[in-house]
């Protein structure tokens, strides 16, 4: 009975950890769906480049001999985010801007068939181009916390354990989050990416400019999801390939929270992550992101508008 | 059935391709020609659901994968040959394209694209759990033919070529029926579609049983051909995106789109990885993704339509300028602007049918939310009335209609048409029982012709394309768009588009017709020629339930008026009563008016 009881512990403690760090990721690809309505294939695939960047950071740029093998790591993994922004704009300036926007009233199907179809060779350039940079050879941040643990407990001859790394992920992602929620509701920037959500045509009547709300969103998505994968590299080797294996998990953790929702996506990944980690109490481990699939797609059927978000038609 | 023209090509194609496959004995090459007609098969399969009727899978590699596994899993567990799996493996994605589809068609856009993203992986985790990593195909040496086991590479080539073959051909024969032009009317506006009285969820669900079954087939002859299944190979994501590439980039919604695809970027692919994949190791994918990022910023709908284009500008240059075409009188109305008011018709049968009524509506209710759109709503429609519901913005009046034709279910309440309750049908049911309506916001398929717009909604009535083509060139003609019948939707102006979309209405034989604001944004004269349109309707036996707020036009039109405010019935009777009621212009004006109002 206690045993069972540490293990479900145990577990939702992984899925709270994990969670936080899904939740993150979700905010960076709920912020560029819910602003722009673009299918962003290779939104993982950014995610893999950020745990790169984080990792050239931190080992050849010299963080880790100025900050050291415990601070370095996350030095590393925040300085990624803004790195990965910039490039994310430059992708929206170069490519995706061209079939979106403003832009996409002209093309067939409202430029949907251009926009996948570009975010999928981006996607295609990104693993296979990673795969000649960056070789196939699996890679991680490794920090000192990330084998260590502080133990709660025990009460009850209970005790849960939480690893050192996770737990400060966590809290980097909790804290990245509050700060892009600030940004979101008070700044100005803020201000128009939500009018721009919100009704684009409105928006550019009220002299919004969309298409750089657009690129905004999409760099600041980008640079967030970033943050998150270089978050989970402290804990999970990565590779270049890597971003496909999560790309679902964001989609999933955005329908979940309700698309257009900032705050809905960071709870519709941290609910991931619990399914996720307390499928494994019930389910082979092998069966565990099929679990993941199974609760998106009963969310899809069920309640497609998701925990926060609202859907409205009109004839 | 597709006419020798388009036929030419394809045979031609097919005759070229097998003799170059012949010709060829390097056995790598041959596996390359082999796999171009099998990705082909595979992009045409996705093409006949996502093409034409828009909505995007992400998924097809269920289908695939299934196809694969039935093969791979019949001949090792029951020893059974291909020649029996691979139609075997067409039934399995045929039902599960039909399992998977009637859940899923309830989504729309993006959440239908995510989800069929979802079915093949998670069944590629199940597919893994269950041990079958990597499942080899036994090699038969005692009985290779009956075992689809060719000394000859080259035969898997023919074999491919016939299947993309039969393929085509039977994209061809859908393309010209009811069922593509079903489809694409889908893919348009949906909604419209539904109203038109497409079945829209039996044609979805039939074009992805057909669409799984293809991919099946040819999943199943994939894994004859490379010997070896793995989850990944067959279920992986990227074989879904192998599907919408090829048709993505050879051309959305045409049967040459994925085989154009396929034959550019297949062997580019293989090729790549066979001459530098040992030093650079995702080259093909790096010069993959480059191209279709290529031909998407130059040409987003695909290959075929840049080309089609670009043909068609320098063959008919002249074709373009014509786009101003005279407004023609209607045929029979010598309406001029010398003649702005219509003078009221002459009715004099309607007193006799005074009782006659065929619709019927009691208490009909709908909130949404907090906010109680239509409340308690009731009244009688009789034969060959034109009822004119009027009231302030927001007064619920398009959400009768939308209940009327079963866009919205009611709370609650009774539509009685011809005495039977129709409430909370599907719009293409209420279609059928005689209800044909048009809409505030316009919704024509914008890239089909009048005429096509209009044959869409004839198949409710008819079993053969020609007697719909025959309903619809009457229905056109009522209208007086007969003239410019040929031209696309979205070049039209509002006028001929309001008038198309009450021919799309006519062509269903309707019986009652719902117009919604059909005058808004015409211009007086316009306006007058729109009336005058459905006057001589109503003449001819009609009956109308008619939204509008030009009150000028309405009082001359209808025989009697239906108040709404607030979504419920404040007043009801004929226009010279309703016009000086108090609560009409109260509701209308404001309080302060009452008192100048004549009484």
């Amino acid at each position: 009975m206690t045993q069972a009881l540490e293990g479900f512990l145990q577990a939702l403690t992984a899925g709270l950890l994990i969670g936080a760090i899904y939740g993150l990721m979700c905010v960076g690809l709920g912020l560029i769906f819910g602003v722009m309505r673009v299918i962003n294939f290779a939104h993982g695939d950014f995610m893999m480049l950020g745990m790169y960047a984080a990792f050239y950071l931190f080992t050849a740029l010299g963080i880790q001999t100025t900050f050291g093998n415990a601070v370095g790591p996350f030095v590393a993994i925040l300085l990624a985010g803004p790195v990965l922004a910039v490039f994310g704009y430059a992708v929206h300036l170069a490519l995706i801007s061209r079939v979106s926007g403003t832009r996409s009233s002209s093309l067939e199907g409202d430029g949907h068939y251009a926009q996948l179809i570009l975010t999928l060779g981006i996607a295609l350039i990104l693993q296979n181009g990673g795969l000649i940079v960056f070789g196939s050879v699996l890679a991680s941040i490794r920090t000192p916390l990330s084998s260590s643990a502080w133990e709660l407990g025990p009460y009850f001859d209970i005790s849960v354990f939480i690893n050192k790394a996770r737990g400060i992920d966590a809290i980097v992602s909790f804290v990245t989050m509050a700060l892009l929620t600030l940004l979101i509701t008070r700044s100005r920037v803020g201000k128009s990416l939500r009018a721009a959500a919100d009704n684009p045509t409105a928006a550019t009547y009220m002299g919004i400019d969309v298409d750089r709300a657009h690129r905004v969103a999409f760099a600041l998505g980008t640079g967030i999801t970033a943050i998150a994968g270089g978050l989970l590299a402290t804990n999970y080797p990565f590779h270049p390939f890597v971003g496909v294996e999560y790309v679902i998990v964001m989609y999933a953790g955005v329908v979940l929270g309700g698309m257009g929702s900032i705050i809905g996506a960071f709870w519709g990944g941290m609910t991931i992550g619990l399914v996720q980690q307390m499928s494994t109490l019930v389910l082979p481990t092998q069966l565990q992101n099929a679990a993941i699939f199974v609760v998106f797609l009963l969310i899809i059927f069920f309640r497609p508008q998701g925990f926060f978000g609202r859907m409205v038609e009109r004839t | 059935m597709p006419g020798l023209r388009s036929l030419l090509p394809v045979i031609v194609f097919t005759l070229l391709y097998a003799a170059l496959s012949l010709s060829v004995s390097n056995s790598y090459y041959q596996l390359v020609l082999t796999l171009v007609p099998v990705w082909a098969v595979f992009g045409l399969s996705w093409n006949l659901l996502s093409g034409y009727t828009g909505l995007i899978s992400f998924g097809h590699a269920a289908f695939f994968g299934i196809g694969a596994y039935a093969v791979a899993l019949g001949q090792i567990y029951f020893d059974l040959s291909p020649w029996i799996l691979i139609p075997v493996a067409a039934m399995l994605g045929g039902l599960a394209g039909l399992l998977i589809g009637f859940p899923t068609f309830r989504l729309q856009g993006h959440y239908f694209a995510l989800a069929m993203l979802a079915y093949p992986l998670a069944i590629l985790y199940v597919f893994e759990w269950l041990g079958f990593q990597e499942i080899t195909l036994p090699i038969k040496r005692d009985n290779p033919i009956a075992y689809m086991q060719f000394g000859d590479p080259r035969i898997y080539t023919l074999l491919a070529l016939a299947m993309m073959l039969g393929t085509i051909l039977l994209t061809l024969r859908i393309e010209s029926s009811r069922f593509g032009m079903a489809l694409r009317a889908i893919k348009q506006n949906e909604a419209a579609a539904e109203a038109a009285g497409i079945n829209t969820l039996a044609w979805k669900l039939r074009a992805i049983v057909l669409s799984g079954a293809i991919a099946g087939a040819i999943g199943g002859f994939y894994a004859v051909v490379l010997l070896v299944v793995t989850p990944q190979s067959v279920f992986g994501m990227l074989v879904s995106a192998q599907a919408l590439t090829v048709a993505m980039f050879g051309g959305v919604g045409t049967v040459w789109g994925p085989v154009i695809g396929s034959v550019i970027l297949i062997p580019l692919a293989e090729t790549l990885n066979a001459e530098a994949g040992s030093f650079l190791p995702g080259i093909q994918g790096v010069i993959f993704g480059l191209a279709i990022i290529c031909v998407i910023l130059v040409a987003p709908e695909g290959l075929f339509w840049k080309f089609r284009d670009f043909w068609r500008k320098r063959s008919a240059p002249h074709a373009a300028v014509t786009t101003g075409l005279p407004d023609l009188p209607l045929p029979g109305l010598p309406l001029t602007a010398a003649d702005p008011a219509p003078p009221a018709r002459p009715r004099p049968e309607r007193s006799q049918m005074a009782d006659d009524v065929v619709l019927e509506v009691r208490n009909l209710s709908r909130a949404f939310g907090g906010l109680k759109a239509v409340r308690d709503v009731g009244f009688k429609l009789r034969r060959n009335e034109i009822l004119g519901i009027i009231g302030p913005n927001g007064a619920g009046k398009t959400t009768v209609f939308n209940l009327l034709n079963g866009f919205l279910r009611p709370d609650q309440g009774e539509i009685l048409i011809d005495g039977r309750n129709m409430s909370g049908r599907k719009p293409h049911e209420i279609c059928e029982t005689g209800i044909g309506r048009t809409f505030q916001i316009m919704r024509p398929f914008l890239r089909m012709s009048i005429a096509d717009n209009v044959v869409v909604g004839a198949y409710i009535r008819t079993r053969t394309d020609a007697e719909a083509r025959q309903l619809a060139a009457e229905a056109v003609a009522q209208v007086g768009l007969s003239d410019i019948s040929g031209r696309i939707a979205g070049e039209l102006t509002t006028k001929e588009l309001r008038l198309m979309e009450l021919a799309r209405a006519l062509a269903g034989q309707p019986r009652i017709l719902l117009l919604d604001e059909t005058l808004a944004g015409l211009g007086h004269d316009e306006a007058n020629e729109v009336v005058a349109v459905i006057q001589r309707l109503a003449s001819d036996g009609m009956t109308i339930a008619i939204i509008e707020h030009t009150m000028q036009a309405m009082v001359r039109l209808v025989d009697s008026f239906l108040v709404l405010d607030h979504g419920a019935v404040i007043v009801e009777g004929e226009p010279e009563v309703v016009t000086r009621d108090s609560r009409v212009i109260e509701a209308y004006l404001g309080k302060k008016w009452v008192a100048h109002a004549p009484h």
